[in-house]
């Protein structure tokens, strides 16, 4: 066996290591006592992974593979450690573009490659997995470019025009065909330009009409869709861990945007291909809401012996974890039972909120899930929303004529008392009203998330200091 | 060489896998697991590795090193922004222990 070969035999064997270690990593990953060690190991596989392609790679353009590599690590490395966690989300879409970007890179290079003079035709499979991985990857380089825009705040939410929907299938279809032309009729470099500027241009316009309270679907959708390009263009370099990682990705990522959409009510058609978040709908509520002051709300929690506080989207445009978790301590130190319920859709993404509580210092057996804390609603003695809106809408159970009816929610209306920090009147993403806030247990704190919180700590130590 | 019906019943299995190992993942962990899995996706760049390695024209050398660029870029911020959110996850346990 001569050295080349040998080599080749140590990158299969790595490759081989590598989509064992991936698959335990993200099985290790799905649950929160070992999910830090699967990061490592499937860490450790991909650099053992890197390490073996050199073996493969033989030197040639060598210095441009490692120049490429450092490029592409050290930004990302360091905007990765610095980011803030709120703004977790759009890095996750930011990251995975990349990688669809990267995948629609090698389909474009190996097409370029067939339709050189005296190029060998590829077998069929090759050449349509080539076209249909670099479809898949543009579209999600270009879409997930535009979730990250629009979570990072740098473009308007939603952008829509009439004939919108026909606009688009055009475009798609229009691309469809072309990679089709391209597969079956003729290998021309003009046809894989064209194909390429239709693809990337279809990820931007089906983006564009998405609003923000569906990114988090949108954002899942994307990444299995660059699992299965990267799957693709796997069998294209016939790279098998390539082919194992995509394909396990891209179908772990189908089932996770599934059960997003579920928590939402949502088919994932819908989020597509409707427009969400129009207004209007629903019932009109009669009554009002009844505002109410910190130094009163303070007192209502200090004689309360169950607390569960219901974060969302607000609590993390006001920052607020830390000073939520100071305020539970401050009511656990009291002698009270407290809990987190986290609605499944609560912030962009689901999980969101666990991600800012835990960063905050939450344990993680403090927070409770929709299904296990709903009943417990019934037995609290005060809940406290912040930030949350349409996840506690007991509209989405009532009124059917509600853009919201059917997804399921917190049933913070059985609770005995609500508080409810929010910062002004105004509705929730899906800009609907909420019978919720004129309830006769109600009471509206209005105030920004973190100011609250101060403010019930500071009267709450008023009211223990004042009583002995 | 993989070819046909080898590579499909390899895409048949790896679907269902991956469909299995993340079956019974608890709510919180859904923001992470999709970090974790868009690092995973970041092995992009070994195939973007031996597109370059193989690159002959100016042309498919930039087009292998855009490739090579954004794969690094999907590998390192995906491990990165995943490994900060699960350090973060503690049981009151743990929390004690520190």
């Amino acid at each position: 066996m001569d050295t080349q070969t040998l080599l080749v035999y140590l990158a299969k064997a790595s490759y081989f290591l590598a989509a064992v270690l991936f698959i335990l990593g993200i099985k290790r990953m799905s649950s929160p006592v070992t999910a830090r060690k699967g990061i490592v190991q499937a860490g450790i596989g991909m650099v053992v992974a890197t390490l073996a392609t050199f073996a493969i790679t033989g030197g040639h353009n060598l210095w441009l593979i490692v120049a490429g590599i450092a490029i592409g690590v050290v930004p990302t490395w360091l905007w990765g450690k610095k980011v803030a966690m709120t703004d977790m989300p759009q890095m996750v879409a930011l990251f995975n573009g990349m990688g669809g970007g990267s995948a629609a890179a090698i389909g474009a290079g190996e097409l370029l490659k067939f339709t050189q003079a005296g190029a060998a035709v590829p077998p069929l499979a090759t050449l349509a997995l080539a076209v249909i991985g670099a479809l898949i990857g543009s579209i999600s380089m270009t879409g997930s470019i535009i979730a990250w825009a629009k979570l990072d705040g740098r473009m308007d939410k939603r952008f829509t025009f009439a004939g919108q929907q026909f606009v688009n299938f055009a475009v798609f279809a229009a691309a469809v065909l072309v990679g089709a032309a391209i597969v079956f009729w003729k290998l021309d470099a003009n046809l894989v330009v064209v194909f390429f500027l239709l693809a990337l241009a279809f990820g931007v316009l089906m983006t564009l009409p998405i609003g923000g309270a569906d990114m988090p679907v949108v954002i899942s959708l994307y990444n299995a869709l660059t699992g299965l390009a990267v799957a693709f263009e796997g069998y294209v370099m016939q790279i098998e861990a390539l082919i194992i990682a995509g394909t396990v990705v891209g179908a772990a990522g189908t089932f996770l945007t599934q059960l997003m959409a579920k928590a939402m009510n949502r088919p994932i058609s819908n989020v597509l291909f409707s427009n969400f978040g129009g207004g209007g709908g629903g019932e009109e509520i009669a009554g009002s809401q009844k505002p109410i002051e910190a130094s009163d709300a303070a007192s209502l929690l200090y004689l309360a012996d169950k607390v569960i506080i219901v974060p969302g989207y607000g609590m993390a445009v006001a920052q607020a974890q830390h000073k939520i978790w100071e305020l539970s301590q401050a009511l656990i130190k009291a002698g009270k039972d407290v809990k987190f319920a986290i609605h499944p859709v609560a912030g962009r993404m689901p999980g969101h909120m666990n991600v800012l509580l835990a960063e905050a210092g939450v344990p993680y057996d403090l927070i409770a899930d929709m299904e296990d804390i709903n009943p417990e609603f019934k037995t609290c003695d005060v809940a406290i929303v912040i930030g949350a809106n349409d996840v506690v809408n007991p509209a989405a159970k009532t009124d059917k004529s509600s853009p919201i009816y059917g997804m399921p929610i917190l049933d913070v209306v059985d609770a005995r008392q609500v508080i409810v920090i929010k910062r002004g009147k105004g509705t929730g993403f899906a800009g609907i009203e909420n019978a919720l806030f004129y309830q006769d247990n109600t009471r509206m704190l209005y105030a920004d998330g973190k100011e609250a919180a101060s403010r019930l700590i500071a009267e709450l130590k008023a009211i223990d200091g004042g009583g002995h | 060489m993989i070819d046909g019906f080898l590579a499909l019943y390899i895409f048949m299995l790896a679907a269902f896998t991956g469909k299995e190992v993340i079956a019974r993942v608890p709510v919180i962990l859904h923001t992470p697991l999709m970090s974790g899995s868009n690092f995973v996706h970041g092995i992009v760049l070994v195939g973007a590795m031996v597109a370059l390695a193989h690159a002959e024209s100016p042309l498919a050398i930039a087009i292998g090193f855009i490739g090579v660029v954004l794969g690094a870029g999907n590998a390192a911020g995906g491990y990165v922004v995943t490994e900060r959110m699960l350090e973060m996850f503690k049981s009151s346990k743990d929390a004690k222990k520190d």
